[in-house]
C-alpha cells in the first residue's frame, strides 16, 4: 500500500517536498502517525536519499489552532537550534516548513534511535548503564538549555516565573471546581514557600520528564517536545523531573526513578549552571505534584462532558488520589527525616 | 470519598467498548484499551468492597472536625474551604492524620499497587 492511498494530503505534499529537497531522489517512504500533543501533530516518515534511508519526524499544525500556553512550532524548531548550538542533545531540525510546502505550520527533524517507555528504561537489562548516567546527563543538558542567551530567544515566548506558573495553578483548582482538601492545603504550602521570581528569567523547557527524554544504552540521546517552553525559573525543569508521579515505581530514586538529586544539582554545576538551590527545586517538585494531580482531576469533566467517554479517560481521573499521597509526604509527612532525601 | 468518576460512571464506558471496540477493531490500541478495561473492573470491585466502610469512617471524622453534620461532598467541600481560608491548618489536632486515613482509603481503591501508597502502609503499620 503507498502512503499517498492512507494519508493523501499530507503524503502528496511531502513526497513533492522530498523530490524538492533532494533533486529528484528524496521518494517518501513509511509514514505513519505517532501519538501527540493536543494541539499538534507528530509524524514518522524516511526519505530516500543518494545515501540510503533518512529516518524523519514531522511535528506540524495542520490548521490554525494552538493553545494559548504552547510555544508554537515555529519558536521551537529555534529553540532546538539554539540548544543544538550550546551542544545539548536534541533532535537535529532538518526543515522549517513554509505555506508553499502545503503540509501546514511546523518542523521536520531527524529521528533519533532510542527508548521513551519508562518501564523499559527503568527495568530492562539494555538500559543498566544508561540508568547509571541519566541524572548525570539530565543535569549537564538542563544546565547548557539553561544558559541560551534569551536575548537570542523568540520574542514570543511567553514569560511565566513562579509568580505567575502558581496563579495559573489557583485559577486551574478553581475552575476544575471539585474541591479536595489535599490540594487546597499544597496551594496554601506553594503560597507559604514560594520563592521570589528570579532577576533574570532562564529559558525553561517546561516538560523534561519520561516520555520526552529519549534514551539509549548510552544515556540521554535526545529532549524532545518543547511545546510548553517558556521564560521562567530554571529550577522548575529541575524540580519536574524530581516529581514522584514520574518515577514509575522506583520512589528511592526521586530524579526519574533513576537518579539522586545530588547527581543532577552537582551535574547542573559541573557543566557551568548557576549554583543549585534545593529549597526552590523543592517548591517546584510540590509544585510538579499538584499540577499533574489537578490534570488528573479535570479529567473527570472531560469524560462526564462525554468529549472523551473512553474508559482510560476515567481511570487517569482515578489517578488524582496518587497525588494526594505524594503531596502529603512533602508537605505533612509520617516521618520528619523523609527517606528520599537524597 | 472517592473522587470521579465513580465506578457506577465508569461501568457503562465498560460495557460500550466491548460491545461496539472489541468486536469491530482488532487493533493492538484496543489490546491496550482491554487492559485499561480489566484495572477498571478491578477498580469498581474494591469500590464496591471498600468504600463503603472507608466513606462512614470519613463522615465520622468529618463531622467530628467541623463540628457539624452533612453530607461527604458538603462537609469535604467545606474542608477544603476552610483549609483554603487558613482557618484550619496543620496545628489542627487530627487534621493531618484525618487527610492520610482519607487519601490512603482513595488509594486502595483506585491503585493499591503505587509505590508512595505502599510504603506509606508500613509506616502507619
Amino acid at each position: 500500500m503507498t502512503e499517498a492511498s492512507l494519508h493523501p494530503a499530507l503524503a502528496d505534499p511531502l513526497a513533492a517536498l522530498g523530490r524538492r529537497l533532494f533533486h529528484g531522489t528524496g521518494e517518501l517512504h513509511g509514514l505513519r502517525r505517532l501519538s501527540g500533543g493536543a494541539s499538534q501533530e507528530t509524524w514518522a516518515f524516511s526519505f530516500h536519499t543518494p545515501k540510503g534511508l533518512r529516518p524523519l519526524i514531522l511535528r506540524r499544525k495542520p490548521h490554525d489552532r494552538q493553545s494559548e500556553l504552547a510555544a508554537g512550532l515555529e519558536t521551537e524548531a529555534v529553540l532546538l537550534k539554539l540548544a543544538a548550538e550550546m551542544g545539548a542533545r536534541v533532535p537535529p531540525v532538518f526543515y522549517v516548513l513554509t505555506p508553499e510546502d502545503g503540509c501546514g505550520t511546523g518542523f521536520i527533524m531527524d529521528r533519533l534511535e532510542g527508548e521513551t517507555i519508562p518501564r523499559k528504561i527503568l527495568r530492562d537489562a539494555e538500559f543498566a548503564h544508561a540508568r547509571e548516567v541519566l541524572a548525570r546527563d539530565c543535569g549537564e543538558a538542563l544546565s547548557l538549555i539553561h544558559r541560551i542567551d534569551t536575548a537570542r530567544l523568540p520574542k514570543t515566548l511567553r514569560a511565566a516565573p513562579g509568580s505567575v506558573r502558581l496563579a495559573e495553578l489557583e485559577r486551574t483548582y478553581a475552575t476544575i471546581n471539585r474541591p479536595n482538601p489535599v490540594f487546597a492545603l499544597a496551594l496554601r504550602w506553594l503560597e507559604a514557600h514560594r520563592p521570589p521570581d528570579p532577576a533574570h528569567l532562564a529559558l525553561v523547557h517546561g516538560d523534561f520528564r519520561h516520555g520526552n527524554l529519549m534514551i539509549g544504552p548510552a544515556g540521554l540521546v535526545g529532549v524532545l517536545d518543547w511545546e510548553l517552553a517558556h521564560l521562567g525559573d530554571p529550577m522548575e525543569d529541575l524540580g519536574w523531573i524530581c516529581v514522584p508521579s514520574w518515577r514509575f515505581g522506583g520512589i528511592e530514586k526521586p530524579v526519574g526513578g533513576f537518579g539522586e538529586r545530588r547527581q543532577l544539582f552537582a551535574a547542573y554545576e559541573t557543566a557551568g549552571g548557576a549554583p543549585v538551590d534545593p529549597f526552590r527545586v523543592r517548591f517546584w517538585e510540590v509544585f510538579g505534584a499538584l499540577q499533574w494531580g489537578l490534570m488528573c482531576a479535570g479529567m473527570a469533566e472531560v469524560y462526564r462532558s462525554g468529549t472523551d467517554a473512553s474508559v482510560e479517560r476515567a481511570m487517569i481521573a482515578r489517578r488524582a488520589s496518587e497525588v494526594e499521597i505524594d503531596l502529603l509526604d512533602y508537605i505533612a509527612p509520617l516521618v520528619h527525616e523523609a527517606d528520599d532525601a537524597g | 470519598m472517592q473522587d470521579d468518576p465513580r465506578a457506577a460512571e465508569i461501568l457503562p464506558a465498560i460495557a460500550t467498548f466491548l460491545r461496539e471496540t472489541v468486536t469491530t477493531d482488532h487493533s493492538a490500541h484496543t489490546l491496550f484499551q482491554a487492559r485499561v478495561a480489566a484495572n477498571a473492573c478491578d477498580l469498581a470491585a474494591r469500590e464496591a468492597q471498600l468504600a463503603p466502610a472507608s466513606d462512614a469512617a470519613e463522615l465520622e471524622r468529618l463531622e467530628a472536625l467541623l463540628g457539624r453534620s452533612g453530607t461527604l461532598a458538603e462537609l469535604n467541600a467545606e474542608l477544603a474551604a476552610r483549609i483554603a481560608d487558613g482557618s484550619l491548618t496543620l496545628e489542627t489536632p487530627e487534621l493531618k492524620a484525618h487527610l492520610w486515613a482519607t487519601s490512603m482509603a482513595k488509594l486502595a481503591v483506585d491503585q493499591p499497587s503505587y509505590a508512595s501508597y505502599r510504603r506509606a502502609l508500613k509506616r502507619l503499620g
